[in-house]
């Protein structure tokens, strides 16, 4: 490991708390002008984060450590994942301690820390929030793996930044199954971060809420962790699909300082266009029931398991 | 996969998405729709032809695209939505099983089909014989489509994307059937059609519904 790897994953990490409130903002600011609304300013998240980082701490009486823990441990969860994922090179020392299948395990962890907590107050908002992550996780959970099995297969490596090396440099061809499974990623990504078909992320009306239902409780440090850690869960979904389906940008293998500063633009621009994107599906879409979300992620799910067969048979 | 020709992969790209638009079908709950999806495969499906008939040279499959075109995708649907516009069958009433069971035992069908088509395109000599299993699949959906629905019109639609699915395999396996069985085929096709429609409005008639359960009913003293 040369000292330029080390500060690549530095780097990374860095970049991702900074950036991730802050392309969470852009996606809201781009929702606010496609919904014809005044939008909010682009750092309005990190003033949220701080106000909250200023006030004192309230938590309920019968709260067990668990309640404590939980927004360390969720937040620590996300940013090893993003250390893991190659957002700016590929070269990087933390990721041999996991490969793609086990960073899928640490987003479950986070998921599991923050639905106990949810449960733990037993308030029954936090309860059925809680339920409801369950299960949405344990029908996104298959089809995330899927796609993960899909792009390894083709790039025979679990590895997260080998693949995304492999995809790289393969020659450019029209493969349906890896565009099969980029639907199934997207889809995975709309219902993993509580965006608009499975849950919205801007209301507080009981009964649909999910991820919000689940922070009621929360306060202060507490709920800010909980929140930067929302946003860079999604920032890390973000950079796992460009990893996968849009590969070209970041350091490959083993280059110098100068292939990292254009690896930044890269992925600033391509976080643009994904925040843009992602907008877009936000306002198209109409927020679906919860009992139409097995069959939304049923058909993610099946998108994946299409690519796979796709690829097994036709070899693209 | 970089020595696979542009041509080819677009080829295996449409087939791909002829599978996906099996199992929207698959989904599909409105009538309206799954006439549209229908006609959507039939474009596909002429684009494949097109491509093929271009790649190989085959004077045949220029014939039988646009007797594709003709027929599957501007007189079937159209003759199709009348039917629904007169009947007023504008949903089909729950399937029979619920759509995510649905779609993974389709996934299943997929991988049977798979299996199944493995010795043909072995045999076959074409560039496009990988296409083979797809098309097995597609006729299997079809038939999955046809199983699982109660109405009368969302069967026929099943019956005639399962139609598509023989044309597929037929021109991906051999280049396309002999053109006077392609002309029968389609010809069959649209009198089965027209036959049908006056189908409806018999069981209609007689049933006041186009449930097939009602059909059972009736049918004989259990």
């Amino acid at each position: 490991m040369k000292p330029v790897d080390w500060f690549t994953q530095v780097l990374e990490v860095a970049a991702a708390l900074a950036a991730a409130p802050l392309f969470q903002g852009w996606v809201n600011q781009c929702r606010a002008w496609l919904q014809n609304r005044r939008a909010p300013p682009l750092l309005q998240t990190y003033r949220g984060l701080r106000k909250l980082f200023h006030k004192d701490a309230v938590i309920a009486l019968h709260a067990s450590p668990l309640f404590r823990a939980a927004p360390y441990v969720v937040f620590s969860a996300m940013l090893a994942a993003a250390a893991i994922i190659p957002s700016m090179g590929t070269r990087l020392p933390f990721s041999a301690a996991a490969d793609a299948i086990a960073l899928v395990g640490l987003f479950a962890t986070a998921r599991v820390f923050l639905s106990l907590a949810a449960m733990d107050i037993g308030t029954p908002f936090g309860t059925l929030g809680a339920r409801r992550e369950m299960m949405v996780g344990f029908l996104a959970e298959p089809a995330l793996l899927m796609v993960v099995f899909v792009t390894a297969l083709i790039s025979a490596t679990t590895s997260l930044p080998v693949m995304s090396e492999r995809m790289a440099t393969q020659s450019l061809a029209l493969s349906p199954s890896l565009a099969f499974t980029a639907v199934a990623f997207t889809m995975v990504l709309l219902a993993e971060n509580g965006r608009i078909p499975i849950d919205n992320p801007a209301t507080h009306l009981e009964l649909t809420m999910i991820h919000e239902a689940m922070l009621l409780e929360y306060s202060a440090r507490h709920l800010a962790l909980m929140e930067w850690s929302a946003a860079l869960k999604l920032f890390n979904y973000a950079c796992i699909g460009f990893a996968l389906f849009i590969p070209w940008g970041p350091a490959m293998g083993g280059a110098g300082p100068f292939a990292l500063s254009a690896a930044i633009p890269a992925l600033a621009l391509k976080l643009a266009a994904a925040g843009g994107a992602l907008a877009l599906i936000e306002t198209l879409s109409a927020k679906l029931r919860v009992f139409r979300a097995p069959e939304f992620l049923a058909t993610a799910f099946l998108f994946a398991v299409l690519g796979l067969l796709v690829h097994l048979l036709l070899g693209a | 996969m970089a020595a696979t020709p542009f041509v080819l992969q677009l080829l295996n790209a449409l087939a791909a998405l002829l599978l996906l638009l099996s199992f929207a079908m698959l989904a599909q709950r409105r009538v309206v729709t799954l006439v549209n999806l229908f006609a959507m495969q039939g474009a596909l499906l002429c684009a494949a032809t097109l491509l093929l008939a271009w790649r190989t040279g085959e004077g045949n499959l220029y014939v039988s695209a646009a007797l594709t075109f003709a027929v599957k995708v501007v007189a079937l649907p159209r003759l199709l939505h009348r039917l629904i516009r007169r009947l007023g069958v504008y949903w089909d009433t729950e399937p029979l099983l619920n759509i995510p069971g649905t779609m993974l035992i389709g996934v299943l069908i997929v991988v049977f089909s798979f299996g199944l088509a493995q010795p043909i395109s072995a045999l076959a000599s074409t560039a496009t014989r990988s296409a083979v299993g797809i098309a097995v699949a597609v006729i299997l959906l079809a038939f999955l489509t046809m199983i699982t629905r109660r109405k009368a019109m969302s069967q026929v639609v099943g019956f005639l994307s399962m139609e598509n699915g023989l044309f597929f395999g037929a021109m991906s396996a051999t280049y396309g059937m002999p053109m006077i069985v392609e002309l029968g085929v389609a010809l069959d096709v649209l009198v089965a059609m027209l036959v049908l429609g006056v189908f409806f409005f018999q069981i209609r008639e007689q049933f006041d519904s186009l449930d097939l359960e009602k059909l059972e009913e009736r049918g004989g003293e259990r």
